[in-house]
């Protein structure tokens, strides 16, 4: 690709048929236009080329190409008590202001209301990787949408772009915890966490390495959310209920936030039915 | 002082005379300009040491000020674009006093515009990771690439037009302006004015002319893209692409009859640039107007028409929101403005330039209510709609920026005349014989070749 936007750079042949005292300047003026207009391909091209090597760089992000991890919340369960945001941001040192899973009260339109905890709905095809232009947002092995806060710019583009107001951006250098202060900031563990950059949930890949639920399944005193691998077919809550992920899903008429949009999300809500 | 010596015609010398001598006034709007630039300055070291937490902006409204300024500045940078070259290919002879101002414009505005993505950035020092990690998916990458390209090809554009008027000051300026003279002997690239070099220079601005006009249009409607190629409600739409380039011409034109009017003023050229030229601009003006109307009305009548209640919360944020002053401040100021530039009692210098002076408010204040609201809309369900009130360190950021625009200015006018002599003389040499004194004459009209 860099050769072809060097190309043009030769000299066309009439140019040969000029006195030589206007060579030099028709050949600067030449110059100069032809980097004007190829100067944005051979970026194009070298980006391209480069962008290879950004990869190297979200290190330690290995994982299963068949996994597909889900979390199944079972809005009936919700009691709105906010244990699963208060577990998380302790798991992950969040910074104030932050609420990686945020439960919010949404008014049903019959006079009654529910709560509704929002994660990061792990899409498919998300939006946040789609528009960033450093590729520090990403998608790793498991199909997961994780940040390499290493190279982020925080340009917010993915805060613009998520349906689901997942993202959060750290305004100005964050408190720090003693703990988080000797530990690398990794796509999957990023903390210490750092000024100028993105944050979100990331279903916490972390754990998973030392067999043990997200924080915010554990921390949850309802069993209302599950975590489980959709292979399996099967989710587990913190209180070890088992349930069999599709069924599940069928009988209880399981949805997704904003299915029309596209971006196949991995966090499926079970109706709010029959609460008080 | 010394004026520009040896033997000038009166009108050049009446040009050039600005650019070595300085009045009171100059010295104090550089003052004040250069005031408000390094208050602006203390600001964004406040903003680089705190974070944007200084800002009035968060994490639902994530984009504000800085983004709706850098798609301003480059709307404004349009006007070069289309009076120089649109202009010059269409070989419309009153466009010889003004192709300067509109030429410097652009790459003043550009200059100020690539700034902007820096005051926005978490990282400003990680710039340059977009074109390390740079991804072609992107749209913002597109972006990177267009605006870079536009500039590279508007800093040509105003370049070449300068050659010749290089030439000219190298000769007749006087030996003070050293350090100017040894920048004017480097870039007149030898030029003796001879025949041959003037039909090659012609040639070059004639190919310069059709190529910016592509890359200019590519530069607007890939930054409409960065909004057009997200879900949100008011971003995603086809219309944006036009719309963007509507609006950029639009205010573009405007600030060059601005530029015109406080040039005319400074540098004394009520003799050539006249009444004349602010109809011609008004004409232009009123067109960009009724298409930007029609526009507008597109875009607002298929959102009020959309049951979707996205579509609703956005159409009521903007009539009856915390912005609905800055919607209805822009909806009335550019009817308006249609009727000011229809009008005969209103087509004068003066009103053509409160005209255009509004239009750049109301356009800037656009670009406001286009960035906000769609992201004050709230997307998850119980989500409440979200608030933002730009802090003074994005205002004083904002005002710099104006600053900095009209610094550029004061320095370009140091440099090269504001009107560009040689394509004056070749213009009235088309036109008639060799006018002894022009000085103060009637503006060129018609006749003659222009451009290639």
């Amino acid at each position: 690709m860099s050769d072809e936007a060097h190309r043009p750079a030769e000299a066309p042949a009439d140019l040969e048929s000029a006195p030589p005292t206007d060579a030099a300047r028709r050949s600067f003026i030449k110059g100069m236009g032809i980097a004007a207009v190829v100067g944005g391909v051979a970026l194009a091209a070298g980006e391209s080329a480069l962008s290879a090597l950004g990869t190297h760089i979200q290190s330690g992000t290995a994982g299963h190409p068949e996994n597909r991890f889900v979390m199944v919340i079972d809005l009936a369960q919700c009691d709105g008590c906010k244990k699963c945001t208060d577990a998380c941001n302790k798991e992950h040192f969040v910074p104030p202001g932050q609420e990686w899973i945020k439960v919010y009260t949404v008014d049903d339109g019959f006079g009654g209301k529910y709560s509704l905890p929002r994660p990061c709905q792990m899409c498919e095809n998300p939006p946040c990787r789609n528009v960033c232009p450093t590729g520090a947002s990403f998608v790793n092995k498991d199909g997961l949408a994780l940040i390499d806060q290493s190279i982020c710019i925080g340009c917010r583009y993915c805060l613009a772009a998520c349906p689901y107001s997942a993202r959060y951006f750290n305004w100005t250098e964050p408190p720090h915890a003693p703990e988080e202060l000797g530990h690398t900031n990794t796509p999957e563990e990023p903390w210490p966490h750092k000024k100028g950059v993105v944050e979100k949930c990331m279903f916490c890949v972390h754990r998973r390495a030392e067999g043990k639920l997200p924080a915010c399944v554990d921390g949850c005193p309802m069993g209302a959310i599950y975590f489980g691998d959709a292979a399996e077919d099967a989710v587990t809550n913190g209180q070890g209920e088992t349930l069999p992920l599709r069924k599940t899903l069928s009988q209880n008429a399981a949805y997704r936030l904003r299915e029309d949009l596209g971006t196949g999300p991995s966090v499926y809500y079970l109706p709010p039915r029959g609460r008080l | 002082m010394a004026e520009p010596q040896e033997d000038l015609d009166p009108q050049a010398k009446h040009i050039l005379t600005p650019v070595v001598r300085s009045g009171w006034l100059f010295f104090a709007v550089v003052g004040l300009l250069g005031g408000v630039f390094l208050f602006a300055n203390l600001a964004w070291i406040r903003q680089l040491d705190e974070g944007l937490v200084v800002t009035g902006l968060n994490d639902r409204i994530s984009w504000g000020l800085y983004i709706s300024g850098f798609i301003y500045f480059i709307g404004i940078s349009y006007g070069g674009t289309m009076v120089s070259a649109i202009l010059r290919l269409t070989n419309t002879e009153w466009r010889r006093p003004i192709t300067r101002v509109a030429e410097a414009s652009t790459a003043a505005a550009l200059m100020v515009a690539m700034v902007f993505p820096l005051f926005d950035l978490g990282r400003p020092e990680r710039i340059l990771n977009l074109v390390r990690f740079g991804r072609i998916e992107s749209p913002l990458i597109w972006d990177f690439i267009s605006i870079g390209t536009y500039l590279a090809g508007s800093v040509l554009f105003l370049y070449l037009a300068l050659i010749p008027d290089f030439a000219l000051m190298d000769k007749v300026l006087p030996k003070r302006v050293r350090f100017r003279r040894v920048l004017y002997r480097v870039f007149k690239m030898r030029w003796e004015g001879t025949p041959a070099q003037h039909a090659k220079l012609e040639r070059a601005l004639f190919a310069i002319s059709i190529i910016i006009i592509p890359i200019a249009v590519s530069a607007h409607t890939v930054l409409s893209w960065m909004f057009g190629m997200t879900t949100r409600t008011g971003w995603h739409s086809s219309i944006f692409g036009p719309y963007f380039v509507g609006a950029a011409l639009f205010s573009g034109i405007a600030i060059v009859v601005v530029a015109m009017a406080v040039f005319r003023r400074a540098h004394h050229l009520e003799d050539i640039i006249t009444e004349f030229h602010f109809k011609k601009m008004a004409n232009i003006l009123l067109v960009f107007s009724l298409a930007y109307l029609y526009f507008t009305l597109s875009e607002y009548l298929t959102i009020i028409f959309q049951p979707s209640s996205d579509e609703q919360a956005l159409m009521r944020l903007l009539i009856d929101g915390p912005l609905a002053p800055y919607f209805w401040f822009t909806t009335v100021s550019l009817v308006l403005v249609t009727f000011l530039l229809a009008f005969k009692p209103t087509r004068t210098i003066r009103w053509i330039t409160f005209a255009a002076v509004l239009l750049n408010i109301s356009l800037w204040l656009k670009r406001l209510i286009i960035v906000v609201p769609s992201m004050a809309v709230p997307l998850v369900p119980g989500d409440v709609v979200a608030t933002y009130t730009p802090t003074w360190v994005e205002w004083a950021i904002t005002a710099g920026s104006f600053a900095a625009f009209g610094l550029i200015f004061a320095v370009f006018s140091k440099l090269f005349p504001m009107v560009a002599i040689w394509e004056i003389r070749e213009g009235a040499h088309a036109t008639s014989a060799p006018q002894a004194a022009p000085g103060g004459t009637a503006p060129v009209r018609a006749g003659g070749k222009g451009g290639a």
